[in-house]
């Protein structure tokens, strides 16, 4: 093709044929205001209709879409081609199966994700017809920064300790568990804490900060992770120092 | 899951790494580079002076806290980056790290008591 | 079509090396390394004075000269980047938040920093040094 190209190096593997994943290269027209998504959707729909991915909103909200590119965990629809070198690698991401090509398989990180209790526990349970559970905009402000969350499993790749021992309850989940603990509407902090503040759960971080670097949505999972530690040292204590206040 | 203990020993780790941040460059002015570069008089880290500093109690606890808490600290940051080198065996790199911390804390209660 | 999902594995030992993000990490956490051997030196120095002014002697020989001089200097540099990266992540560990608005994180290590300078100053001055 005429005009400037990018080279697209994708890690392949169809599980029917390979014992491992092989690179395969693809030429893909440059355009100015392209994605990656962009460029492996045109791999897809002119070159290789055997690849295959995962994405959908194309506006980095759904979290579908998330890969490595050049070695950093990236949401392809987030990354532009303009941004990126001429030769650009893709990947799975790290720290998860690969399924097939940039498919990985997710069942660990979705089971982390319930096994933290990710709703509101209120102290009483409310009709419909009672109303609703009232909060100030200063109350909601308190958590609001950790319902961003698309589950897009971008720090879980980033996240060097989860790769090390995949019973790290990780990033994302710990700062779910960040956002209802922060709730004013919830009470279940100390029922979080079996999962929360076990070994494999905050205490398995040990502040890499690689989580809240690659996070698209500045959720920032480790600074939740450190609150909670305080939290949970502070509760540690004031158990043996007044253990007639623990609930 | 049972509940971990790892509050004691971070709680330790965070007040000794606050500690550490706060003091350390400075200790390291005074005892290891002033002298030399003639920065503070000779006498500053001698025998005499070091004795008549530390007679009192409130030096001993301020010694012993200060380099009790930067210890511990350390030691902790070690047992995790074993960890992150590779060393799967924690419960020996646990042990090694805080016997040494634990020996050196001895080692200075026992030197302070005598002081 | 059967399902085989492929385990892709990172080097245990190196996979610190593979990005700079993880080698200031790594870098962060050596700095434990010599600012603990440098608090077990100073604990050995207590001890030799406990037992005396001939083994205190023998202890100040040892710790004395140019290997001495340049532990402390590396040791100087990795306890300075320990105090940065300290400052640095403690907005983030403990939030502030005054009148309802959340206290930028850099005021918060500015903060620190004045700390750190007024506590290394008293300490000087404490040793002796004149300003």
């Amino acid at each position: 093709m005429s005009g400037r190209t990018v080279e697209l190096e994708v890690l392949r593997y169809d599980p029917d044929q390979d014992d491992a994943p092989k690179f395969q290269t693809y030429t893909v027209p440059y355009r100015e205001d392209w994605v990656v998504l962009d460029a492996i959707n045109y791999v897809k729909d002119e070159l290789d209709r055997t690849l295959s991915y995962r994405w959908s909103c194309h506006m980095a909200v759904c979290g579908s879409c998330g890969m490595l590119i050049n070695g950093e965990p990236s949401l392809s629809c987030h990354t532009f081609l303009r941004d990126c070198p001429d030769k650009i690698r893709i990947e799975p991401l790290q720290n998860f199966p690969v399924e097939r090509d940039l498919v990985v398989v997710m069942d660990d990180f979705i089971d982390k994700l319930g096994s933290v209790k990710p709703y509101v526990v209120a102290k009483e349970e409310k009709d419909v017809d009672e109303g609703e559970y009232l909060q100030t905009p200063a109350e909601l402000a308190q958590y609001k920064q950790y319902t961003a969350c698309i589950n897009c499993l971008l720090c879980y790749s980033a996240c060097p300790q989860y790769a090390l021992n995949d019973s790290f309850v990780g990033p994302a989940a710990l700062a779910l568990a960040h956002r209802y603990n922060l709730d004013s509407r919830d009470i279940g902090r100390s029922a979080r804490e079996e999962v929360v503040a076990s070994n494999p759960g905050i205490w398995e971080c040990s502040f890499v900060g690689a989580c809240s670097e690659v996070c698209p949505k500045a959720v920032d999972p480790a600074a939740a992770i450190q609150q909670t530690k305080i939290a949970s040292t502070a509760d540690y204590f004031m158990k043996f120092l007044m253990p007639w206040k623990h609930k | 899951m049972n509940q971990s203990n790892k509050p004691i020993v971070w709680g330790l780790f965070a007040a000794g790494g606050t500690v550490s941040a706060f003091l350390v460059p400075a200790l390291i002015l005074v005892t290891c580079l002033a002298v030399p570069l003639g920065l503070l008089p000779a006498d500053t880290l001698s025998y005499q002076h070091l004795i008549d500093l530390l007679q009192h109690v409130i030096s001993k606890l301020i010694t012993f806290g200060v380099l009790f808490l930067i210890i511990w600290h350390a030691a902790h940051r070690m047992r995790i980056t074993a960890h992150d080198l590779g060393i799967r065996n924690d419960t020996v790199v646990m042990l090694i790290c805080y016997g040494v911390a634990a020996a050196g804390s001895l080692l200075m209660l026992l030197a302070l008591l005598k002081i | 079509m059967s399902r085989r999902p492929y385990i892709r594995e990172l080097s245990r030992t190196g996979w610190w090396l593979k990005q700079p993000r993880y080698v200031r990490y790594m870098a962060r956490e050596m700095t434990a390394l010599f600012i603990g051997l440098y608090v077990l030196i100073l604990m050995a120095g207590l001890f030799a004075l406990s037992k005396g002014e001939a083994a205190y002697a023998e202890f100040l020989e040892s710790a004395d000269g140019l290997v001495g001089l340049t532990f402390a200097v590396i040791t100087m540099i990795f306890a300075i980047y320990h105090t940065f990266t300290w400052f640095q992540v403690t907005p983030k560990a403990m939030p502030l938040v005054i009148g309802g608005k959340r206290v930028p994180g850099a005021i918060i290590v500015g903060a620190h920093w004045a700390g750190f300078a007024v506590v290394s100053v008293a300490l000087w001055l404490l040793a002796g040094g004149q300003t």
